[in-house]
């Protein structure tokens, strides 16, 4: 296989990492937001929290990002 | 052409400039870049800033004021909230940390400025600072005992060994993963911004209807832009606030 | 094409000075360092010697302010509650005060109006009696003096009837016989 299209291949591939952030995410600020609906008063105090798993989570979906940006411009 | 190419091209963006050299140092090429230039940029931003904030010090206090109160109460009440009573030590700290991190971040949202935090040795060196740091003040504070904190409480002893092992490889990425947290969020932001912003000069070029639904994409850089300035935000104050919970693990191991 | 986008751009890139992307080009590293070092340890004497303490001694002076504010804005409303209290009970023990009065000077009048009215009522009485008594004392004379009348008319008209003299006394016996 040629190897500059493997490389974007396997970036491809990499980004696909970004899926499963986004499902972190996205139970993250669902499940606060249902928390929220339901105890409106202790909300405010938890949305730092919210906010930490949030990057938490998302960090992650960023590495493989940083992956496959490595993948197309480092040589 | 040429200065199409580098239109479209999103990483030229992160390109260093000599702007002079100073020494060496062990063969390594010491010189004041426009990455320098920016980071003194950001030091002179931040203090100016807020010593106009609190020059009047009314007691009614106007809009900037305003901000450089909200701007100190934030970072103020959370090292109180993480750290309490005794991670006031770390107040300056965060606060230098939280505001370099935010303004270099909102300069960079700026055209044609650069972004001190997209590259991955500023914010690694800042996360390794403050990881190195936690390990400084835990064993200043706890001597050996601060160890306790890779060996919980209330594990059975058949998977301790195991656990510890976890706890302490989680540690370890903390560096990693709070430098390179920052790094990719900006750096990725800043390439997809650049990308969709080629593409609304591509396709205009491309003429005909593809110039037509070019729309589509500047709306999108648009949206973008604002999602970035949340971001720039958001990375800014996660850095801070994981700042203080791992400075937490510096002052309380055993939680 | 984005692929023809990124070959072109990876392209161009190695035109530049170097082939390395620059985030992670190693060469810059020392220089970055340096300048971070100096810049946000510039940054830091900064924050914690002059910029954070100016901050914050705004917001304590607020604070304490803000609070020596609602302390004596308490010890007023205190004081006005106490006010308020001494007031109302200033107007009860008046009003207390202003019924016994009434009370008291209802009595002594209604006492004195009493007293008054049994004496004026003796004396009625008396005079009543008295004049009573005289009545009956000026009818006594009265009869007394109409019997001696009677008497005497009586004996006259014999006197003139008969010529002749009547004693006293047999008149006085006739009388008394008449009268029975």
């Amino acid at each position: 296989m040629d190897p500059v299209s493997a490389k974007y291949i396997g970036a491809g591939i990499a980004c696909l990492g970004m899926g499963g952030a986004g499902i972190g995410v996205g139970h993250i600020f669902g499940n606060y937001l249902a928390g929220a609906l339901r105890n409106p008063a202790a909300a405010g105090q938890q949305f730092t929290n919210a906010l930490i798993g949030a990057a938490l989570a998302e960090g992650l979906g960023i590495f493989s990002l940083v992956v496959a940006l490595v993948l197309l411009f480092v040589k | 052409m040429a200065t199409e190419t580098v239109v479209n091209d999103p990483i030229h963006q992160f390109r260093l400039h000599n702007l002079f050299d100073l020494f060496s140092v062990g063969g390594h090429q010491i010189s004041f870049t426009n990455s320098a230039f920016f980071m003194g940029l950001i030091v002179l931003f931040i203090t100016v800033f807020l010593l106009m904030a609190a020059s009047k010090a009314a007691m009614v206090p106007g809009r900037l004021q305003s901000i450089g109160e909200m701007w100190y109460s934030m970072i103020h009440n959370m090292v109180n909230n993480v750290l309490g009573e005794e991670g006031k030590v770390f107040f300056p700290l965060v606060f230098s940390l939280f505001s370099f991190v935010l303004i270099a971040n909102m300069l960079g949202m700026f055209p044609y400025f650069f972004t001190v935090t997209s590259h991955v040795i500023v914010t690694a060196s800042l996360a390794l600072f403050v990881v190195g740091l936690v390990v400084v003040v835990g064993i200043y504070k706890h001597g050996l005992g601060w160890f306790r904190l890779f060996v919980p409480h209330g594990v059975p002893i058949v998977i301790l060994p195991i656990i510890s092992v976890i706890e302490i490889i989680s540690f370890l990425s903390r560096p990693i993963s709070l430098g390179l947290r920052l790094f990719g969020n900006i750096l990725a932001g800043h390439i997809v911004l650049k990308v969709f912003a080629g593409f609304v000069v591509s396709m205009i070029a491309a003429g005909g209807i593809i110039a037509v639904s070019s729309v589509l994409s500047l709306g999108m850089a648009v949206a973008l832009t604002a999602l970035e300035f949340l971001v720039a935000f958001l990375q800014a104050f996660v850095f801070a606030i994981l700042t203080c919970v791992y400075l937490n693990d510096a002052l309380h191991p055993s939680h | 094409m984005a692929t023809t986008e990124t070959t072109e751009s990876t392209g161009a890139e190695g035109g530049h000075e170097s082939g390395v992307f620059p985030p992670l080009d190693a060469t810059s590293f020392p220089s970055q360092l340096f300048w971070l070092v100096i810049f946000f340890g510039a940054l830091y004497l900064l924050m914690s010697r002059m910029v954070l303490p100016k901050l914050g001694a705004i917001l304590t002076t607020r604070k304490a302010q803000v609070d020596g504010d609602i302390a004596r804005a308490q010890a007023l409303k205190d004081e006005t509650e106490a006010a308020v209290k001494h007031y109302e009970k200033a107007l009860a023990d008046a009003k207390a005060n202003a019924n016994d009065i009434a009370r008291d000077t209802k009595a002594k009048v209604s006492a004195q109006i009493d007293g008054e009215q049994s004496v004026l009522d003796g004396e009625l009485a008396k005079k009543i009696k008295d004049a009573e008594a005289r009545v009956a004392k000026a009818k006594a004379k009265a009869m007394e003096s109409v019997e001696s009348i009677a008497g005497e008319s009586a004996a006259d008209i014999v006197a003139s009837l008969t010529g002749g003299k009547t004693t006293k006394t047999a008149v006085a016996k006739a009388i008394a016989g008449i009268k029975r």
